[in-house]
């Protein structure tokens, strides 16, 4: 038994992409079958991925990195630069991957009801799955190129998906505007990757972190990948695309759109503080990591404002909740930014301060946190869609009446996201606010009063179409079927469960996935 | 016994603070206890199925259902109508073009472009 799960363990990061890749061909021919066998298919495909991540997760948080090489057992290194393509693993990606695999498995079984009345749910199953590949390949991935190929898989999917209401203009135009950004992006991405292979010979990430000399060529290649991972994890000004896409597609979709978007933030994380970070954070580049730090938060501070500014005026449902997500995160960025901007030297070493560090460990908490509080409300708005046949907050009112189930779920998302005790979100706020505040009070001060302003936004909804009388045009409205509750609830658990006790998941993944995040050389160290 | 508890109950430290919601949870019983107790002290004259019941606005008769929702769009009016030289803005930069979007990327490339090269 344990040689079976030593070897799953082994190749568990070949198999995370594989299974659901193999999974997303096979659903078609067993939606042959019939419908109620692909949705058991489906959801056996996403739990026994899940059941690998967790895995591999509970191995890196107890082993350190794992290193995967394919067609092979060694990296071939000669004149150190890796030859064979291969997955690296460490705290970071272990925790990242946890999100990216949760998502499709509340998404699925929200789907079993949701997506029941509509036709071409075989290829819908499968574009789902290709998604959840190519996301957890961008996670795993420890090849720029690799990186750059699972993206456009993820982005030629989610495109797919996002116009998966064809008769619905709006719909088709967002996943035109999505797939164009998302090339836009890519190609970027690509020119980056180039100019990284042009220099160093070598795609793998550790390698180009190795060898990084930080010239004007390279420092190029940082600007560009910074703009290109930033535009695809919505940062303003960038982020447009985001409320197109995140609004007009299933609500189902937008919950593993989501964990897209933070495989972008992921990227991001990775190159700033891996691929660029043994060099950045010297005495000689102190300056530079320095500016990119100040340069990050303005950015985040934008990105917030703007977000619950936005959101505050909308007065359509979905298209609310994903200004308030662009916001939420801005507050990641935020505690990257503040973290980045706090690096002190002593002699030739460089080290993050105590209250940099803990806004590191915000900023990663509040990426899970984000997933989840954004996840639960679309998941929300979709079933108000499902109920009601309406996303206008114009014309909804008074369902609370009839959606009970669905009012208590909104009201746990409502004080998640905007940082109300005792849930999860006020836990990752409130490391972000002190350890912002320690490094600029006022960093700090827009943070709370924007966390205030998203719940004054959040409250508007629960009035608009919870409270209120009972309207008649709604009067044959009736709670949603048990599949979209349990996916509800099964989100509003573990967001309740973080809630109540989030010191036990700050010790055991938090910490793990921040330590990571500061330390390059291990990574490195992990293929060399 | 409980050993399997405590690592749950530990209370999580930030830098300069802590936050523990069991003991926020034991605070919010207790308060809420109070609460309900003052208020079981309140007078007891609410009568169900009268005139107490019954909306009263300024005497005038209550409008149909649809009418006395506030829809969403008039929710923070006051709040949108004072800020909107600000909102007016924030609507210039949200186009719908997905050229103007491809500007922003052009844009934020070149200022972190001109930063970074000049340092």
């Amino acid at each position: 038994m344990n040689e079976i799960l030593d070897w799953i363990i082994h190749h568990s990061p070949a198999l995370i992409v594989a299974v659901p890749l193999l999974g997303a061909f096979l659903t078609i021919l067993i939606g042959k079958i019939g419908p109620r066998i692909r949705n058991v298919f489906v959801i056996i495909i996403t739990a026994i991925t899940s059941f690998f991540v967790l895995l591999l997760a509970n191995y890196v948080f107890t082993n350190g990195i794992k290193t995967y090489v394919f067609g092979g057992s060694s990296t071939s290194i000669e004149s150190s630069y890796a030859i064979r393509i291969l997955f690296e693993i460490d705290g970071l990606n272990a925790f990242i991957a946890i999100i990216a695999a949760i998502l499709p498995i509340v998404a699925i079984i929200y789907s079993w009801a949701f997506m029941k009345e509509h036709t071409g749910l075989d290829k819908y199953y499968t574009l789902i799955l290709l998604m959840t590949a190519g996301m957890l390949g961008m996670i795993l991935t420890g090849d720029l190129f690799n990186f750059f190929v699972f993206l456009e898989i993820t982005s030629i999917a989610s495109a797919a998906l996002i116009a998966f209401y064809l008769h619905k203009a709006n719909s088709v135009q967002a996943a035109f505007k999505y797939i164009v950004i998302s090339a836009i992006g890519a190609l970027f991405l690509l020119f980056a990757i180039a100019l990284f292979y042009g220099q160093y010979n070598a795609l793998n990430m550790a390698v180009i972190a190795n060898n990084i000399s930080f010239t004007f060529i390279d420092k190029i290649a940082l600007v560009v990948l910074i703009a290109a991972l930033a535009m695809k994890a919505g940062i303003v000004p960038m982020h447009m695309w985001l409320p197109d896409a995140y609004g007009r597609a299933p609500a189902s979709v937008t919950v593993v759109l989501i964990g897209t978007t933070l495989a972008s933030l992921y990227g991001l994380f990775r190159v700033i503080f891996t691929i660029y970070g043994n060099h950045l954070f010297t005495v000689d580049s102190s300056q530079i990591a320095l500016v990119l730090g100040v340069l990050i938060i303005i950015l985040a501070v934008v990105t917030i404002v703007i977000g619950v500014f936005m959101a505050l005026k909308q007065n359509d449902f979905k298209r609310m909740i994903a200004f308030a997500a662009i916001a939420e995160i801005g507050y990641m960025f935020l505690a990257v930014g503040a973290a980045l901007s706090t690096y002190t030297f002593e002699g030739s070493s460089a080290t993050i301060s105590a209250s940099g560090q803990m806004a590191l460990k915000g900023g990663v908490f509040h990426i899970f946190n984000d997933a989840l509080d954004v996840g639960l409300l679309f998941l929300v708005a979709g079933a108000v869609y499902y109920a009601a046949k309406e996303t206008s907050l114009n014309k909804l009112g008074g369902l609370a009446r009839n959606m009970k189930y669905t009012t208590i779920f909104f009201l746990i998302g409502l004080a998640a996201v905007s940082g109300l005790p005792p849930m999860n979100g006020f836990a990752s706020k409130l490391i972000i606010y002190q350890s912002t505040f320690q490094i600029n009070p006022l960093l700090a001060i827009v943070a709370i009063l924007c966390s205030i302003l998203l719940l004054a936004t959040f409250v508007k909804v629960f009035y608009s179409v919870f409270l209120g009388p009972k309207l008649p045009k709604f009067s044959g409205v009736k709670e949603v079927p048990k599949s979209m509750l349990i996916a509800m609830g099964i989100i509003a658990c573990i967001i309740i469960f973080i809630g109540l006790f989030p010191n036990v998941f700050v010790e055991n993944i938090v910490t793990p996935a921040a330590n990571a995040l500061q330390n390059a050389t291990s990574y490195i160290g992990g293929v060399l | 016994m409980f050993e399997w508890f405590e690592p749950l109950i530990k209370t999580l430290t930030t830098d300069s603070g802590f936050w523990n919601p069991i003991v926020w949870g034991i605070v919010f019983i207790i308060t809420f206890l109070v609460v309900y107790i003052i208020r079981g002290m309140g007078k007891k004259e609410y009568k169900k199925n009268t005139g107490q019941t019954q909306v009263f606005l300024s005497g005038n008769p209550e409008y149909e259902k649809e009418k006395m929702h506030v829809p969403g769009a008039n929710v923070y009016w006051g709040f949108t109508e004072a800020l909107k030289w600000l909102y007016k803005k924030f609507d210039k930069m949200h186009t719908g073009n997905i050229s103007d979007y491809v500007l922003w990327f052009v844009i934020i490339m070149g200022i972190f472009l001109v930063i970074m090269v000049v340092i």
